[in-house]
């Protein structure tokens, strides 16, 4: 019996890998016909899209430094999402976190160890205050998340707008942007020739704790059994608003130090003119890695991969990148799909229970002859 | 200041209010009607954007008003039949499917829109037709009330009539009957012969048309043209109304005109003095205030109710322990 059930969870485990790629494969063979489609040179922009990412070394540090906020949104909306919360906030506290660090980093006369710890705990008690709001609404008022979130997400847009207008305002630069920041802020870099900087290590660090926070503590099991089902997790004697409440915080710690270690990293001043769509990556990457901080650096790495592509063909063909969004929405279509491809799964698991059974049988007769 | 005052008392603000409700009653609309079948959906943002652009793609090619709506109608429903296939078909949580529709209809209309016009940021070149405004004879002629009901797009007096046509729908009709009861219980309705998935379906294609005149209002009323994600949130907004009128159509035609008034001041907010980036703040702030404030009402209800549930049991119990003392 117990080998017949590790079969069907192998079976339906490889499913769950199949579908992904499935998915993630339909989504690029619509991105590849679209591309052809419109294109006026298809094969020029079908090669930059697949392959332009790796046609240098600029280019491939440009997937680097992509990978690492990446890292961050995509680690906090597994912990948000595991428990249960479809929180967009994240979008806007990586947008308004950006302008929190930009405000200390602007300050002199911090030291340099010191400067950037400052800068990132700033955003990240920030970024957990903001992601507290639809969290506490949820638990006292039983309101929708996905539309306080989205709310919350344009106020911070528009505080961010009216403070880099009219507070942080650098008259030297022309534009709305900050001053630049001290150097004593900003993140040293890795690798010369490229700009991968020492944030990969910080987020290496995230991604791993984040981990170990969600799969391998009493919180995380808290958390995750919460996600699961409320009133179950209720019966399991486990706080369910606490858990709700801690688990989008600390999502919104992590989003906030991704905005802060983004501004240090690859930025001399706070220069976004909107809401940069890292959370919305962060989505992407915590569907189709299940939730799990385990896979998020390889879902990261994939969509930094294409975003990329698009970029080399939105700048050398005539491809609008607009196409990554397309791209992204049918990925997490497919592979959240549940019923996807599940005939071929239904099938796959009645096999194998046959075989077993056969086994089994077989087993028993040869048994009953040994005895006779 | 004292001019905004005045202008907020003005019959131009009321006409202002009403043209703005119109995108969020037509797509609240949509979610009463997915919310009466019990479906979350979510993707009305890209239903909207979908729509908006069909329906100025297809009326600049054709130069015909009606072909232009129609294309706006199948393009808006495109979305809300991917919705109803993955969802309902394919068992993909609502939310997340949600999300990514709204995600392709951001970039999705904006891919189209670049490969039709070469740009991105507007469809001004497109030569897009528009609805026309309708002034009603004779009304139009009252003084005050003239001018906040005459004068409107065709579209904002059909989303006032949405209202009525989703209201029969739902209590006069059987395929309401239907709608509600699957919304209510699913199983109660399979075992009386109703296809769930189909109802589902219906009531779900139905909300996509319904938000498609949302959509096509706003780039083919409002605006004369289409702009990059130009939905701003308006179709999360009007869920926020369907919720707080608790789905029903007329509490959630208020709910929509109370968030139009939101959008409205915060327009005239933008031409006085204050900072534009707050007052474009209104609407979304309204939105947050009014989910806190309809939670609380309802928890207070709730508790009210359970309080009353807890007397009548406690005095049922009293009157069994005296029977018992009598016996």
């Amino acid at each position: 019996m117990r080998t017949k059930t590790k079969n069907v969870e192998a079976i339906e485990k490889r499913f769950t890998v199949i579908r992904t790629l499935v998915g993630v494969g339909i989504a690029l063979v619509i991105a590849l016909a679209l591309i052809a489609a419109v294109s006026d040179n298809p094969f020029e922009a079908l090669m930059g899209f697949l392959t332009g990412p790796l046609t240098s070394i600029n280019r491939l540090g440009n997937v680097v430094e992509k990978v690492i906020p990446l890292l961050f949104t995509g680690t906090a909306v597994c912990i948000v999402f595991a428990c249960g919360q479809i929180s967009l906030c994240i979008e806007g506290v990586f947008y308004i976190t950006g302008i929190a660090c930009a405000a200390v980093a602007t300050q002199s006369g911090i030291a340099a160890g010191l400067h950037p710890l400052l800068c990132i705990l700033a955003a990240g008690v920030l970024g957990a205050l903001i992601c507290a709001i639809p969290a506490l609404m949820y638990i006292r008022f039983d309101t929708m998340t996905v539309v306080s979130s989205l709310m919350i997400n344009f106020i911070c847009l528009y505080i961010g707008k009216y403070l880099m207008h009219y507070v942080m305002r650098d008259p030297a630069a022309g534009f709305d942007a900050s001053a630049k920041y001290e150097k004593s802020a900003r993140l040293f870099k890795l690798f010369s020739k490229t700009n991968i900087h020492f944030g990969l290590v910080i987020a290496a660090v995230v991604v791993v704790v984040g981990f170990y926070a969600l799969y391998r503590s009493p919180w995380g099991y808290g958390v995750r059994m919460t996600g699961l089902g409320a009133s179950f997790a209720r019966f399991q004697g486990i706080g369910v608003a606490g858990m709700i409440l801690t688990a989008s915080m600390a999502g919104g710690f992590l989003a906030g130090m991704g905005g802060a270690v983004e501004q240090l990293g690859m930025y001399k001043r706070f220069s976004y003119d909107g809401l940069s769509g890292h959370g919305w990556d962060g989505i992407m990457i915590a569907v189709i890695a299940q939730n799990n901080p385990k896979f998020v650096p390889l879902a990261a790495l994939f969509v930094a991969y294409i975003s990329t592509g698009a970029d080399v063909v939105n700048r050398t063909c005539d491809v609008p990148i607009e196409i990554i969004n397309i791209v992204q929405a049918v990925i997490i279509m497919f592979v959240a799909a549940e019923r996807f491809l599940a005939g071929w799964k239904q099938r796959k698991i009645v096999q194998a229970s046959q075989q077993a059974q056969m086994e089994k049988l077989a087993g028993e007769q040869k048994e009953g002859a040994e005895k006779a | 200041m004292n001019d905004l005052m005045t202008f907020v008392l003005s019959p131009a603000f009321a006409n202002a209010i009403i043209r703005m409700s119109t995108p969020l009653i037509f797509v609240s609309m949509a979610a009463v009607l997915g919310a009466k079948a019990n479906i979350l959906c979510i993707a009305y943002e890209g239903m909207m954007l979908f729509a908006a652009l069909g329906g100025v793609i297809g009326s600049a090619l054709s130069q015909n008003l009606l072909v232009g709506m129609l294309c706006g109608v199948l393009a808006g429903s495109l979305i809300a039949g991917l919705f109803a296939y993955f969802v309902l078909v394919l068992k993909t949580k609502d939310m997340l499917v949600g999300l990514a529709l709204n995600t392709l209809g951001s970039g999705g209309t904006i891919f189209a829109l670049y490969v039709m016009s070469g740009q991105k940021a507007s469809s001004i070149s497109l030569n897009s037709l528009q609805f026309p405004v309708i002034h009603i004879p004779f009304i139009e002629d009252i003084p005050v009330l003239g001018g906040i009901i005459s004068g409107h797009n065709l579209l904002t007096y059909l989303a006032y009539l949405s209202v009525i046509l989703v209201y029969l729908l739902l209590y006069k009709t059987p395929l309401g009957l239907r709608i509600r009861s699957v919304g209510e219980s699913p199983d109660a309705a399979e075992s009386v012969g109703t296809n769930v998935v189909k109802t589902r379906v219906i009531a779900l294609m139905i909300g996509g048309v319904l938000a498609s005149f949302g959509g096509m209002f706003m780039s083919m009323g409002y605006t004369p043209y289409f702009t990059r994600d130009m939905m701003n949130g308006r179709g999360y907004n009007a869920i926020a109304a369907q919720n707080l009128g608790a789905g029903h159509p007329i509490l959630t035609l208020l709910c929509s005109i109370l968030f139009g008034a939101a959008d409205a001041f915060g327009i005239a907010l933008q031409t006085s003095r204050l900072p534009p980036q707050l007052a474009s703040m209104v609407p979304y702030i309204t939105t947050l205030v009014g989910l806190i404030i309809i939670g609380q009402a309802r928890r207070k209800q709730e508790k009210k109710r359970a309080l009353a549930l807890g007397a009548r049991e406690l005095a049922a119990e009293q009157e069994s322990a005296s029977q018992g003392v009598k016996g």
